[in-house]
């Protein structure tokens, strides 16, 4: 009986450090999620002359990957995100950020396009508006210009099942 | 000499502005607005990496928005409104020193709760440490016949 106090304070100690190894700090939640869709206004990283708003998506649901040529798990990533454009459940526009347009249209032209459009965000303003800390990252941007999702980090097969194809057919039904 | 320069690699290692990694050299309008910068630069959070303020970060995103800071802070914003431009958009985490609401209350209320639950612990364990209980009547005979023994003893 002695101990119950003690064993009790260490038990509870125990179970929330534990808990707290199963989060990742780096994922800080968005604040965007339910807000619309931050303003931008950018070149084609094909036709430098075209420029795209977020008011030219608006009436459909669309995902907006960023990525940049000089991110490692972008690379990685690749494979998953041509997947998800292979669905055709929704356009995927790619934000190219803070890169160089011939460096990523090499990677491009090495990996293969999935994207619909590349926007370029070269100094990396839009980004900040979106609330981008780290690429890639991954947002699902609803018909009502409001921000649904938003997938920090690679985008991985299980996250693309459980998650991100769910909340497209969702949104698109 | 070599006490003197020991204490002036103290000083430069406990110095504010040996975090200061910045290259950037920004320029003011007035001293106001530098210390306002500075302020800021040192209360906002890093996101990448996230144990160090803007100030000490020299990450692409910490670079940003230290320009970021200081163009709106040139365009006459105040420091209140470039506080929440990055809350707006990278949450509270983006401040070093969380706000006052209901989903931070157990992170600011709770230590003081810690503290009063260990007080009123501390001083319940002493008072019961400190209650006196009267000994039982064939204790204090025997103590009584032992002292009287000691008296006998003396006398005689």
């Amino acid at each position: 009986m002695r101990f119950a106090i003690p064993l009790g304070v260490f038990v509870l100690m125990a179970g929330l450090l534990g808990y707290g190894l199963t989060l990742d700090p780096r994922k800080v939640p968005s604040v965007l999620i339910d807000k619309p869709a931050p303003a931008f206004s950018l070149a084609k990283l094909h036709e430098p002359e075209k420029v795209l708003t977020e008011k030219d998506f608006l009436g459909q649901v669309w995902i907006l990957n960023i990525w940049a040529s000089w991110c490692v798990s972008c690379r990685a990533e690749h494979v998953i995100i041509t997947r998800l454009a292979e669905k055709k459940l929704a356009p995927v526009i790619g934000l190219n950020y803070k890169d160089q347009p011939k460096d990523a249209k090499r990677w491009l032209q090495e990996l293969g396009d999935p994207y619909d459009a590349s926007l370029m965000d070269i100094d990396g303003r839009v980004g900040i508006d979106w609330g981008v800390y780290g690429v890639p990252e991954t947002f699902i941007i609803g018909a009502d210009g409001l921000i649904k999702y938003k997938h920090i980090g690679p985008v991985t097969q299980e996250s693309l099942d459980a998650e991100i194809i769910p909340m497209l057919k969702q949104l698109t039904s | 000499m070599r006490l003197y320069v020991k204490a002036l690699l103290l000083c430069a290692l406990l110095s504010p502005s040996a975090g200061f990694t910045a290259i950037e050299a920004y320029e003011f309008k007035n001293k106001q607005m530098e210390a306002d910068y500075i302020k800021l630069v040192d209360e906002l959070r890093c996101l990448v990496c996230q144990n160090q303020n803007l100030s000490a970060s020299n990450a692409e995103l910490a670079q940003d928005l230290r320009r970021q800071t200081h163009e709106m802070l040139m365009k006459g914003k105040t420091p209140d409104q470039v506080v929440q431009y990055m809350v707006d958009r990278y949450g509270d985490f983006v401040l070093y020193r969380p706000p006052f609401k209901a989903s931070t209350l157990l992170l600011w209320l709770g230590p003081f709760f810690l503290m009063i639950l260990v007080l009123w612990l501390v001083f319940r364990n002493i008072r019961s440490k400190q209650e006196i209980v009267p000994p039982d009547a064939s204790s204090m005979q025997r103590a009584k016949d032992l002292l009287s023994e000691d008296k006998t003893r003396e006398n005689s």
